[in-house]
Formats: C-alpha cells, structure tokens, sequence
C-alpha cells in the first residue's frame, strides 16, 4: 500500500517556527566488568538540529536503534540531554527547572508506539483522559465529563467507552484513546513516537486520517516518527532521515521523494516495496540490499557514519567529519558526493 | 456476557464490535476458582479468620462463654470430648456444655477455650506484624525504586536502600528476634512489632522491582509528560500495578509470622505465660506427650493447617494475578 502517491502536502507556505533544535546530543554511557568501568558511550543522538513550524509536520525517519525515540523523550525532557538547545516559541527549555517546565509540558504531548504498554491497566478510559483535564484546570465534574465527551468524539470512539478499562479494547481504539489523552491538555505540538508500526495496514490508514484531520481542525504540529518513508511521506511536510544518531537527509518532503541525494535516503526508497516496473531504477539496484554492518557505537571510526554500508564510499570518507550541506533550498545532505 | 445495547451511531461504525465487557475481578475470579487448593486455602482462612473474632468474644470479658483460664486440679489431662465431672466441680467451674471439647491441660484448663484464645494471638500477630512489614517494605521500596537514581553524597539512594536490605538479610532472623525480645519487656505488641520490622526486605525488594520496570512503562511515562506529580504518579499509576506481588507476599508472610510466633513462644520468648497461644500451648503439652499428645497434636495440627491454608491461598493468589500464568480457555 503506497500513500506516497495519494498526496504530497504543500510547503510553499511559511509559519512560525513552534520547535526549533539545535545541536541535540545525547551519549548513554556504557558501564561494563567488575567495577562498573567506563566502556565508552553510545551516541544515540549526536548533533541533531531541525524545526518545526506551527501547523506542519516534520517526519522523523530512520531504522531501529538510530536515536528517533531518544530524539522526542529529549524535546519532551523525559531524559536530559548532554548538549544543544531546544527552543520552544522561542523559549530555550533546555534550561528550564522541572517546575518552570510544568506549563510547557501541556503545550508538547506524546504517543507512544505500543498501544498495550501506553494505557495505565488499571485505570478506565475516562478516568486517565480525566487525569490530563484536571491538569488544564478543569475542577468541575460536569465540565470535565462533557469535555470527556467531546474529546473521545472527536478521536472517533464513542462515549460510553468512557468507563471501560484498556484491555477491553483493540490496537487501534487504543490509539485513539492514546491521542484523546494527549489532547485532554490541548497541546499545539504532538510528537508521535512510531504511532502507527504496532497497528495493521487498515487500522494504519484510519489513525493517520485522524491524525490529518486534527490537525486540520486544531492546528497541531507533529513530529512524526516513523521507520516507514511511505507514511511519512504522505503525512510530513518535512522530512529528516537519521542513521545512527545523525540527521542524513534534511528537506521537504516532495523533494525527499522526487531527488533524494544521500545514498541512505535512495537505500531506503529502494526498500520500498513497489508493484510497478520501474527502469530508470539502475542506480537504485545496486542498493535494493545495503549490505555491511552498521558501525559500533562504542567506538566509531572516523569519518562518515554510514560509510560502512555506503556503496559510494571513498577512501576520504573514511577520514573527515562530514557535515550536514545545503544542496539546494532547504535540502541538506550530509555526503561527500554532494556538490 | 452481556453485549451492549446496539444504539444507531452511523458515526461509529468503526468502534464496532466491542469487546464484551468484562471486569478485572471476574476473570480473577474466573482462574481462581479452577484452582480446588487455593479455594480450600480461602475457606480454611475464611473459618480461621472466624474463628479467631469469635474466641475473642467468647473467651474475654468478666464471666466468658469459654473461661481459658479456670483451673481445675481435679479434672487435669481429661482427653478430649471427656465429660465433665459435675460431682467434684463447683458450678462455676463447669465448661459449657459440660464437655471438653479438646481437652484439658496439666492443671485442668480448658483446651478448646485456650485454643479459641490463641487463634486471636495467632491472627493478630499476623496480621499486624505484616502489615508494619509491608507498610514499611512499600516505603522503602518505592523510594528505592521510583527516586533511587538520585544521590546522596557518594552513593545512590537506590544502592543505599538495598544494601540496608543486605544486611537486615544477613542476619539470622529468629535469632535476631529472640534478642531483641530478651531485651523488650515480653508482651504481644512488642512481639508484632519485632516481627515486623524484621520482615519487610523480601517485600522491599518486591516493590523496587516492580517500580523499576513499571517506571519505563509508556503510561507511566505519558503520566509525566502531561504533567501529573510524582506522588500521583506513585500512587495512582504505579502502586495498583505492582501491589498484585506484594499482596501474594503478605499472605505467605501472615502464616510465616504466625509460625515465627508459635516458635517464640514455644521457646517461652513470646506471648507471658497466663495468655495463651499455639506456641505455648504446644510447649506446655510437650512434657506430657505420651500421656497426654492430644496437647501437642492439636496445636500442631492447628498452626499445620493455618499456615498451609494461607500458602495455598497465596499460591493460588499468585497464579490468578499473574496474566502470564493464565491459562485462557
């Protein structure tokens, strides 16, 4: 199923910038042996700078392990991070105490990949979307139950789920319920953390409709984190490809998809399934496999991450940092090819 | 089962069907009453819990129903269901019924009216000294789990929690136990508190672990992002979540306790002498065991069948609360 050729959203319009980050590192330190010695540090996020602007989607693409879920605990101060900036409208957060932090903290929500683990068991539906109007501010009970109301409308479930606990429900309504809950405190900026992987192909569709239309309808921003170019392709104003903690590929999303530039970028395009028959593809084979290894991240060699499984790997990417270059408007690779 | 009523919402088609609805305590329920030990272990804990209110009512006040400690010399190591003899007793004297149910000991007590006494000793100290165990194991337990990365000085509170729990396992805890009773004033509330306070490691480290692994958990981790305190968090996400272990615990723990008393007693450390418990029931009788086993076998069996009864029902607790145990039919 390809979304890539349902819709491309326009960028030609600009907003205000809602998140900006700049710089962002996270290193998890390794401890191994006996005495608990310094083995090194994994880089899970390792310099990574983008924005979103009010109203858009960034996509946020990249295999397992390469730092995409560090990223969003990182913007949401779930984990602090080593070094960069994370500026929301324009407020340097990274700074900021955990109580300074609490206002903020409606303004950004979260939804998680794994439908079972993100619903507290043990609590009704009604009782965890309670939980975020109380902190809005909503005292009274019959404001919060018609707020409630609303809200599980809004996400397509019907009201009287409302006393009903999680695991009366499937994958996708919990999902739903999952984005009901972040919008109980009427966030402007949703990160959603692979919302769609656990879900199947049809259940898939519905919630990234959803997510389109509430979008629409308030406004939101998200960051979209996906391993699936083709979802996030069709929901994504922007694309950012990361590979081992790095961002590879930074540009709108049309031209992601029409041009893309880094070897990375074509490698994942190519994994693509596709049912139609394409020649023009002749570069594009010779990477339908990548083969390699991605590097170890306690000790990185030199140079560029993603020589190891590069093809067009040259002897000078094997020695120098490569940083990330604009190509072209707004597209910014980070290859030594690029010109 | 019982499906909702369809009501004509074109707009929700997609939620449809739902999943019947079905609460927590009746699937409980549902594996729990497959398994015949557990449901014995309840009914026996349910008898036992009984038994206890009603021998403190029957055996307390100025003129008890069943008096434990009227001695009658002339009567001493009647067997059990012996008949009274009215001739030799004054009318005071007289158990109910003019039977001995159980018995009666070397100086002529009543031993069904001891045991009735004792089943409330047995019951309290159980109780309470688990419960002081697991107030305190929670305490520890979450602070370790839920705040542990945090330091104090040199060492994280984590680390310094558990290695407190270390040590308080080193020691052999009946000995310990029966030190510090020889150093307390011997009286039952000292004996509870004892117990207690040297029993809530296991339910320390129950409670950490629970907490370290419910603390990455998406829900707990969403509870955050939205801002909700960590005491809410603590107390609303993370404890009906990790209680299931720590009350299987408890169970196992009430009849530890129970044996632990019976023990103490039996080395005369426990409960002082005019007060009876299974313990020193059980020490009395030993002198007289082949004239008289009936002292020592039905204390015995009595504490035999409780603390049995409260493993079962533990057990079968476990298997019930556990979802990975589960056997769907």
């Amino acid at each position: 199923m390809s979304f890539t050729n349902l819709k491309m959203k326009s960028i030609h319009t600009h907003n205000p910038v809602i998140l900006k980050v700049e710089g962002l590192k996270k290193y998890f330190p390794l401890r191994r042996g006996f005495f608990q010695r310094l083995a090194g540090k994994v880089r899970a996020v390792d310099g990574v700078s983008f924005e979103i602007e009010q109203g858009k989607t960034l996509g946020l693409v990249g295999e397992s392990g390469c730092g995409k879920s560090t990223v969003a605990r990182l913007i949401l101060k779930l984990l602090e991070s080593d070094e960069g900036k994370i500026f929301y409208q324009g407020q340097d957060i990274q700074t900021f105490s955990e109580k300074k932090m609490k206002p903020l903290r409606k303004k950004m929500q979260i939804i998680f990949q794994d439908p079972f683990g993100s619903l507290n068991p043990r609590m009704t539906i009604g009782q965890t979307i309670e939980e975020g109007l109380r902190i809005l501010g909503i005292q009274n009970r019959q404001q919060r139950k018609a707020r409630l109301q609303k809200l599980l409308e809004m996400v397509g479930m019907s009201a009287h789920s409302a006393d009903r606990y999680p695991h009366e429900f499937s994958g996708g309504q919990r999902q739903r319920i999952g984005i009901a809950r972040a919008l109980s405190v009427e966030p402007d900026l949703i990160i959603c953390d692979e919302p769609i992987s656990a879900l199947d192909v049809s259940i898939q569709a519905q919630i990234i409709n959803l997510l389109n239309d509430l979008q629409d309808k308030l406004g939101l921003s998200y960051l979209f984190i996906s391993h699936d170019l083709n979802v996030v392709g069709y929901l994504s104003h922007k694309v950012a490809v990361m590979y081992q903690g790095q961002i590879m590929e930074y540009a709108p999303a049309d031209r992601i998809f029409e041009n893309p530039q880094h070897p990375y970028t074509l490698a994942l395009l190519a994994a693509i399934p596709n049912i139609r028959i394409n020649q023009k593809k002749d570069k594009e084979n010779k990477l339908k496999v990548l083969g390699g290894e991605p590097p170890d991240p306690l000790n990185p060699s030199p140079g560029c991450k993603f020589q190891t499984r590069c093809p067009f790997a040259e002897s000078h990417c094997r020695k120098n940092e490569i940083c990330l270059k604009e190509i072209s408007k707004e597209h910014f690779i980070r290859c030594s090819r690029a010109l | 089962m019982n499906l909702e009523k369809k009501t004509s919402q074109p707009d929700f088609q997609l939620e449809r069907p739902m999943a019947p609805k079905s609460s927590q305590i009746k699937e409980f329920w549902l594996v729990f009453s497959n398994n015949r030990l557990a449901i014995g272990g309840m009914i026996i804990f349910i008898l036992f819990f009984c038994s206890a209110l009603l021998g403190l009512f029957l055996t307390s006040g100025p003129d008890p129903i069943f008096d434990p400690a009227q001695i009658r010399l002339q009567e001493k190591l009647r067997p059990p269901l012996a008949k009274a003899n009215l001739d030799t007793l004054r009318p005071e004297e007289v158990p109910r019924m003019g039977i001995y149910f159980f018995g009666t000991d070397d100086l002529g007590r009543d031993v069904f009216a001891r045991m009735l006494q004792g089943a409330w000793v047995s019951l309290t100290v159980g109780f309470v000294a688990v419960g002081i165990a697991i107030l305190i194991g929670i305490f520890m337990g979450g602070i370790a789990g839920y705040f542990g990365q945090h330091y104090l000085g040199a060492v994280s509170i984590d680390t310094l929690i558990m290695r407190i729990v270390d040590i308080m396992l080193c020691f052999p805890s009946f000995f310990l136990i029966l030190t510090v009773v020889a150093l307390l004033p011997a009286s039952i509330y000292n004996i509870m508190i004892v117990i207690g306070l040297t029993s809530w490691m296991g339910t320390t480290r129950f409670v950490r672990a629970e907490f370290l692994s419910l603390r990455e958990q998406d829900f707990v981790v969403a509870a955050r992002a939205l801002g909700v305190n960590n005491f809410r968090i603590i107390f609303r996400h993370m404890m009906p979540n990790a209680i299931a272990p720590v009350l299987v615990s408890a169970t196992i723990g009430i009849a530890t306790a129970i044996l632990t008393e019976a023990g103490l007693s039996f080395l005369g450390f426990g409960v002082p002498p005019p007060h009876a418990t299974w313990g020193n029931i059980l020490s009395d009788g030993k002198r007289f065991i082949f004239d008289a086993p009936w002292l020592t076998f039905i204390p015995g069996i009595a504490i035999l069948i409780v603390v049995l009864s409260f493993n079962l029902f533990g057990e079968g607790l476990r298997d019930s609360l556990n979802p990975k145990l589960r056997q769907r039919r």
